[in-house]
């Protein structure tokens, strides 16, 4: 089983002090691979202006949780990493980091891209966007819930 | 049976409440079930509990589907489909 490492936070983060601290002390590692997701400043045809990042504190450690674990049996990985933020982002802010390693980069790159995708459709968050017309709730994607999918046939 | 129940993003800000506590009648085993015995709250209620309306459900932080069995003093959060990411 590898290690893995959940924050949920406001406060912002940084990829290389976390990449680092990540892979300290572990030789066997040849690859990294993250994900950094960020706030745009258009969605759906409307400027944004910033969002409000709500989520179910306790279930969302737990799914995390879940999702690493079962990345962790289905490929051979050392550590994963996940950091989401809550609360007021702005445009160009981070919003969440995964990032995984292990010993050669196509086990890595699977599974950050797994994790990321159940992240998507199975972890408690909500966004709220502020844009020039009022607020509102974003819509879940059905993009997302196919790139969820595709994961249970492989 | 006594739940906790959570509400959350559109559906806690349409709703006007995030948490709540319930003593639910015996005629009610599944989260299908307690769905429509806040519906009959009206109101609000009837509007965002409504069939039909995307909605997902978890039971003691475990997304689960409609037909799940309740337990004594369980934890039922209602929310739409998530968005993170």
């Amino acid at each position: 089983m590898s290690n893995s490492v959940i924050r949920i936070q406001e406060q912002d983060f940084d990829l290389s002090a976390e990449i680092a601290a990540l892979r300290k002390g572990d030789a066997r590692v040849g690859a990294v691979v993250s994900f950094l997701g960020t706030v745009r400043d258009m969605n759906d045809g409307s400027q944004i202006k910033g969002m409000t990042l709500e989520h179910y504190p306790g279930m969302t450690e737990k799914s995390l949780q879940e999702i690493l674990d079962q990345a962790a049996t289905r490929w051979n990985i050392f550590q994963t990493l996940v950091i989401h933020r809550v609360g007021l982002l702005l445009p160009e802010d981070q919003i969440v980091l995964v990032a995984v390693t292990s010993a050669h980069r196509g086990e890595a790159f699977s599974a950050c891209e797994f994790i990321m995708d159940y992240l998507k459709t199975a972890a408690p968050f909500w966004k709220k966007e502020d844009t020039p017309e009022g607020s509102r709730w974003v819509d879940a994607r059905v993009t997302d819930e196919a790139a969820m999918t595709r994961w249970k046939k492989a | 049976m006594k739940l906790e129940l959570r509400f959350f993003a559109s559906l806690r800000e349409a709703l006007g409440v995030g948490q709540e506590s319930i003593e639910i009648p015996d005629s009610i085993h599944t989260i299908a079930e307690l769905r429509v015995f806040l519906v009959q709250r009206g109101g609000a209620w009837a509007e965002v509990l409504a069939d039909g309306k995307a909605m997902r459900c978890a039971l003691n932080h475990h997304m689960v589907d409609t037909s799940t069995h309740l337990q004594e003093g369980a934890e039922v959060a209602f929310f739409p489909p998530v968005t993170g990411g």
